[in-house]
């Protein structure tokens, strides 16, 4: 993977993303030494990004540095992004964005020259997640001739707008499950088309869930609705519970990229199907192969000698 | 001299913007900022007949040469325009505007969210596609409403 930086899951070509899931695969077993530091940028509460990237780093022989949440940051006294940005790169080897704003991640790839991961941008792009969701899907279902199922939050949903647009690079069937006021954005849409992608959008699970190899299932959240009662009513119909899971294959690799509120009842977490936590714990084995490969293209050495 | 040309009489000096696309004269004005409260002579001429374009309208703006920015802006909405500046009643240079691949610093970003229309030290940046724009930030795509955009 030659790139300077990871901003966008469109940037990812095939090879890109087989090489980082081999990576991923066998580092765990030999990690290589890099002594780096990783500047943390949070702008957004983050649990699950936050700690795998800084595991990654410090299971890599490295350290990082965090710059806490924004109530505690120079944010707070108005300081751009970009300000920000160029101050830390000075503290660090490589950063990890995370901000409100569309488009954030690119605009501050562009005022630093160490390696920049966007780990969410608004609802743009969150492509670390979707290596590691690649990365498990590979695992269980493999990449090709596969039936994908994405359902929630496809307007505003990250994770989604990078993970559909990644697997445009494999033999993937994808079908959108949405309430029509969520339905994909017209960028993601555009980016599909371009690619010729088979793309199938839904206002109901039932009809296609049998044919489905993976369903991907993210949040639907309170603040898209006007009120109360419709988000309940719209929410409950995209709730996956064993009763829900009766017509799906046995094999059926049900994912999430966490945190769930509702969306998958806890009696599902018994069954063979989920995949949830799994995925969640490959963020790190994932997260370390993107940074190791990201500072190798900077020309960070491994065995900490040559900062 | 055909009957179209003389529905709008020769100007002595400015821009003549030619081909374009019938009824997207108001827009092209508005692209230039002209409303009317500035006091610049305009003559507009709306649907005329074309042999190649079925109907066009061309807009004359008196005393002003457009800018690269401004050209360029005005090739996303009327991709086949001729540019003519117009010295002492003679056309000094007959110019096809070109699409750039890249517009900077003139549209604003319809998306509200987007980094660049945050207080951060950037100007907006479009790619031009076929049919309309894309910011490269956030990749908002914008069709039809361009002239709307214009910063």
């Amino acid at each position: 993977m030659r790139h300077d930086h990871l901003i966008t899951a469109t940037q990812l070509s095939r090879d890109d993303i087989e090489t980082v899931l081999d990576r991923a695969a066998e580092i765990a077993d030999d990690p290589p030494e890099r002594d780096a530091v990783l500047g943390l940028l949070f702008f957004e509460p983050s649990t699950r990004t936050k700690m795998s990237f800084d595991a990654a780093m410090k299971r890599l022989g490295g350290t990082t540095v965090d710059m806490g949440s924004v109530d505690s940051s120079s944010v707070k006294k108005g300081e751009t992004l970009a300000d920000t940005v160029r101050v830390v790169e000075g503290y660090a080897d490589a950063l990890v964005l995370r901000h409100p704003s569309e488009g954030a991640a690119k605009m501050a790839s562009r005022f630093v020259d160490v390696p920049l991961v966007n780990a969410g941008d608004g609802a743009g792009q969150h492509p670390s997640q979707t290596l590691l969701d690649l990365y498990t899907i590979r695992e269980n279902a493999g990449l090709d001739d596969l039936t994908v199922g994405i359902m929630g939050d496809l307007k505003y949903g990250r994770t989604v707008h990078s993970l559909a647009s990644a697997l445009t690079n494999f033999d993937a069937r994808q079908h959108f499950i949405s309430p029509e006021s969520l339905q994909l954005p017209r960028s993601v849409r555009f980016d599909l088309h371009q690619e010729g992608a088979q793309v199938r959008e839904h206002t109901d699970l039932e009809a296609i869930l049998p044919e489905l190899d993976v369903l991907y299932v993210t949040r639907i959240q309170r603040e898209r609705f006007p009120d109360e009662n419709e988000y309940r009513q719209v929410a409950g119909q995209y709730r996956i519970t064993p009763e829900t899971l009766e017509d799906a294959k046995d094999d059926l690799v049900l994912m999430h990229p966490l945190p769930r509120v509702d969306e998958i009842s806890p009696e599902v977490d018994d069954l063979p199907q989920a995949t949830y936590f799994e995925q969640a714990h490959n963020g790190v084995p994932v997260r370390m192969a993107l940074l190791d490969m990201l500072l190798e293209n900077a020309g960070v050495e491994t065995g900490g000698d040559s900062r | 001299m055909s009957d179209h040309q003389l529905r709008v009489s020769k100007i002595r000096s400015g821009t003549v913007i030619d081909h374009v696309p019938g009824g997207q004269a108001l827009r092209v004005l508005a692209i230039l900022g002209i409303d009317g409260t500035g006091g610049e002579t305009v003559s507009v001429a709306m649907n005329v007949p074309s042999d190649d374009m079925g109907a066009k309208d061309i807009v004359k703006v008196e005393d002003r040469e457009l800018s690269q920015a401004e050209v360029d802006v005005i090739s996303l909405i009327a991709p086949e325009a001729t540019i003519n500046i117009v010295r002492d009643f003679d056309v000094v240079e007959k110019n096809r505007v070109v699409r750039p691949e890249q517009v900077t610093g003139v549209l604003q970003c319809p998306n509200a969210n987007c980094i660049t229309t945050a207080d951060e030290p950037v100007r907006s940046e479009f790619t031009v596609l076929s049919e309309g724009v894309r910011c490269v930030y956030c990749d908002t795509l914008l069709r039809d409403d361009i002239a709307a955009h214009i910063d």
